[in-house]
């Protein structure tokens, strides 16, 4: 009886999941083995044709350049967000900042973005600022490379890191800080060897959150990047609309799915240790 | 119908008995402070001063002030604990012990006033570079870390060697008697348990002082009594100063060797245990440490050491005191329920300065060891009187409810303190 109705109350997610994820998903996997069609699509041959082109030295740079922009914003996310999040924890005003860190979430992210192109391009804010402060004697070029992709990207993530940080915090117990003085630690390592790995939870959350979607992201290079940022999630919509290999913009899609599979699993593992701890030897 | 204070009359009683109480009739309120010293050797901490291996410092407060906001924690608040001792800071939630005992750990600077451990100014250093350690109320435990992990990490902040870590951390463990827990988490071990291991951590470090924020506050009753016994004994051979803030006055009175009584952010006595239970020194330490009946009181007329009191409900009375009242002034007569005798017959061959009392009983309640008798005076005052029950003892008969009873008690029984404390 119970687990009758358990199906039922799950039927209309099993149904959209299976609809919208799988379904697509298999077609993704299946074009990835097959041939490609002469304009697009794909003729119905079973090929290994798109993987080999995987190894294509172009691609692997590629992704090795979205990997290094990926970390480097999560790196660079998750120190600023720390932070934030210990701020708004301690903080008697916590609603209020919490609602002033979801607010840009109400402005659509592409107005976001070129709200960003109008901060940093040749005519923008900073530079206006800086020429008339007189630190550059000419408009610096901060849009259209790597770094460009780097700031904005850790803009759009910063949210999805406070959030997950911030929950974390709020739980921990202050005492165990100052047990932590008391017993002869200095603040940082008050805060490294204890706060930390009892917050694990939080940043591993906060690392996934940024990671993998700054890992796929298309928009943020599209319009801010330049030849030095093309991202994997660029490639893909290049194979499909321009160079037309299907196979090919699927199996990329493919690699990006498994490396976002294996950071979940990452993080499953990181929460299952939480309550076991890490007893050294005894 | 009452009658004081009644003088002995026919000498009906034994002849021993007489003897006992002339000698007692004869003690002055310095007399009383002789025989309680006299009765001091049993304690612990006499045991410990013999034992002679004092490694605690001093810690001396002086003048300590520190208001939040517009709350005021302290007020001049001024104490040195010796050398070695287990020193309690007793009172009610908000009185501003935990808050004394969060300045000497470091973690609250004080607005004025200064803190020496062993002569040397504290406030400047930081809580990490104290010899001070606390045993939280909370625990306090790193959930994260093992039991042992736990104790040892505050020799793996000195970045001590395997071998002695190891070593040293199982003395301790043998200390707190945690044997075979080392492995656990904070999380699978009991409430004791974790009690002991905050203990022992707080420990390893061989701090000069040990603070203790109300540690047995998360226990049931019984587990507290044994964890208190054993903490008198960790007192005794680790030798080091005890702080140790409770609410509680029984674990206050039970261990210290000295007990600072505080209200409303004021240290209203200092003494050991015996002094706060028989001298308090004002209302309020009278009221909050143990039972007693208190009333306002004119001084009438003092004559030596013998004062007489108008007492509100009860009438005339007559009380020693070592610094007499002032004749006129308004006073608190405080008398405490057990040294008050009850019975149905009046009691004869009573001792000069005897304030004996007639009345209703109006409650009993029997709890075992004692009987309590709430005892209704004609001018509708309620007095205790305690009664401890001995099965070959004659007690008289036995004391019902709405019986008619005498109450009596001696002078020297009685005290005088002034009106309320630190609530001004």
């Amino acid at each position: 009886m119970r687990n009758r109705s358990g199906g039922l109350y799950t039927a209309p997610v099993t149904v959209w999941i299976t609809v919208f994820f799988v379904v697509p998903l298999a077609i993704v996997v299946l074009y990835s083995f097959l041939e490609k069609g002469l304009y697009g699509g794909v003729r119905y041959r079973f090929s290994l044709d798109a993987y080999r082109a995987l190894a294509n030295p172009l691609i692997i740079r590629v992704a090795w350049t979205t990997f290094r922009i990926a970390l480097v914003s999560t790196i660079g996310t998750v120190l600023l967000a720390l932070p934030a999040a210990y701020y708004i924890a301690r903080s008697s005003r916590r609603t209020m900042l919490l609602v002033l860190i979801i607010v840009p979430f109400w402005t659509n992210f592409l107005i976001r973005v070129y709200a960003w192109m109008a901060i940093l391009g040749t005519n923008g804010f900073l530079n206006s600022i800086l020429l008339s402060l007189g630190i550059i004697g000419e408009p610096v070029r901060f849009l259209y490379n790597q770094w460009a992709v780097i700031v904005v990207l850790i803009y759009t993530s910063l949210p999805f890191a406070i959030l997950p940080l911030y929950a974390s915090i709020e739980k921990f117990d202050f005492t165990l800080i100052e047990a932590a003085r008391d017993l002869g630690a200095s603040r940082f390592a008050a805060i490294v060897r204890i706060m930390i790995p009892n917050i694990r939870a939080g940043i591993v959350t906060a690392i996934l959150f940024t990671f993998i979607p700054n890992f796929g992201e298309y928009a943020v290079p599209q319009l801010v990047g330049g030849r030095d940022s093309f991202m994997i999630g660029n490639v893909i919509a290049r194979e499909l609309t321009v160079t037309r290999n299907w196979p090919l913009a699927a199996a990329m899609a493919l690699i990006i799915t498994v490396i976002t599979a294996g950071g979940m699993v990452v993080y499953s593992a990181a929460n299952r240790t939480r309550g076991r701890g890490s007893g050294r030897r005894v | 119908m009452y009658q004081t204070p009644a003088i002995a009359g026919s000498p009906v009683l034994t002849v021993r008995k007489n003897v006992l109480t002339v000698r007692r009739n004869v003690l002055t309120h310095q007399r009383k402070r002789d025989i309680l010293v006299d009765v001091a050797p049993g304690r612990p901490n006499t045991r410990r001063r013999q034992s002679g291996k004092l490694k605690g410092s001093e810690v001396r407060i002086d003048g300590v002030d520190k208001a939040f906001g517009e709350f005021p924690a302290l007020i001049d608040v001024s104490l040195t604990v010796k050398k070695g001792e287990f020193f309690s800071l007793l009172g009610p939630s908000g009185c501003g012990k935990t808050t004394l005992l969060r300045i000497i750990a470091g973690f609250e600077t004080p607005d004025v006033g200064s803190v020496l451990i062993d002569d040397v100014d504290i406030l400047p250093i930081p809580p990490n570079r104290r010899h001070v350690n606390t045993v939280f109320q909370s625990y306090a435990l790193f959930p994260h870390l093992s039991v042992f992990e736990n104790i040892a990490f505050p020799l793996r902040l000195r970045g001590l060697g395997e071998k002695v870590v190891t070593q040293r951390v199982e003395s301790y463990i043998e200390l707190v008697r945690l044997h075979g827990q080392a492995r656990k988490m904070p999380s699978q071990i009991s409430g004791g348990q974790k009690q002991r291991v905050a203990i022992a951590r707080a420990l390893i470090n061989e701090p000069d002082v040990l603070l203790l924020d109300e540690p047995l506050s998360a226990l049931d009753a019984k587990l507290r009594q044994q964890l208190l016994i054993e903490l008198d004994t960790i007192h005794d051979s680790v030798g080091v100063t005890f702080i140790y803030v409770t609410h509680d006055q029984q674990e206050a009175l039970s261990v210290s060797d000295r007990v600072a009584v505080m209200n409303l952010g004021r240290v209203l006595q200092i003494g050991a245990p015996f002094e706060i239970y028989e001298q308090p020194a004002d209302e309020f330490v009278a009221n909050f440490i143990g039972d007693t009946n208190i009333q306002p009181a004119v001084v009438t007329s003092v004559e030596g050491e013998l004062s007489r009191l108008d007492a509100e409900g009860l009438g005339p009375v007559v009380v020693t005191c070592d610094v007499p009242p002032e004749p006129g002034h308004t006073v608190r007569h405080t008398i405490r329920p057990e040294k008050i005798r009850i019975s149905k017959k009046r009691p004869e061959g009573l001792a000069p300065n005897t304030n004996i009392l007639q009345g209703l009983v109006d409650e009993r309640i029997y709890s075992g060891f004692q009987s309590k008798f709430f005892v209704e005076l004609p001018s509708g005052y309620v007095i205790k009187a305690f009664q401890q029950h001995a099965r070959f003892l004659d007690d008289g008969p036995e004391i019902e409810w709405k019986d008619p009873v005498w109450v009596w008690w001696n002078a020297n029984d009685g005290y005088v303190v002034t009106p309320r404390g630190g609530d001004e």
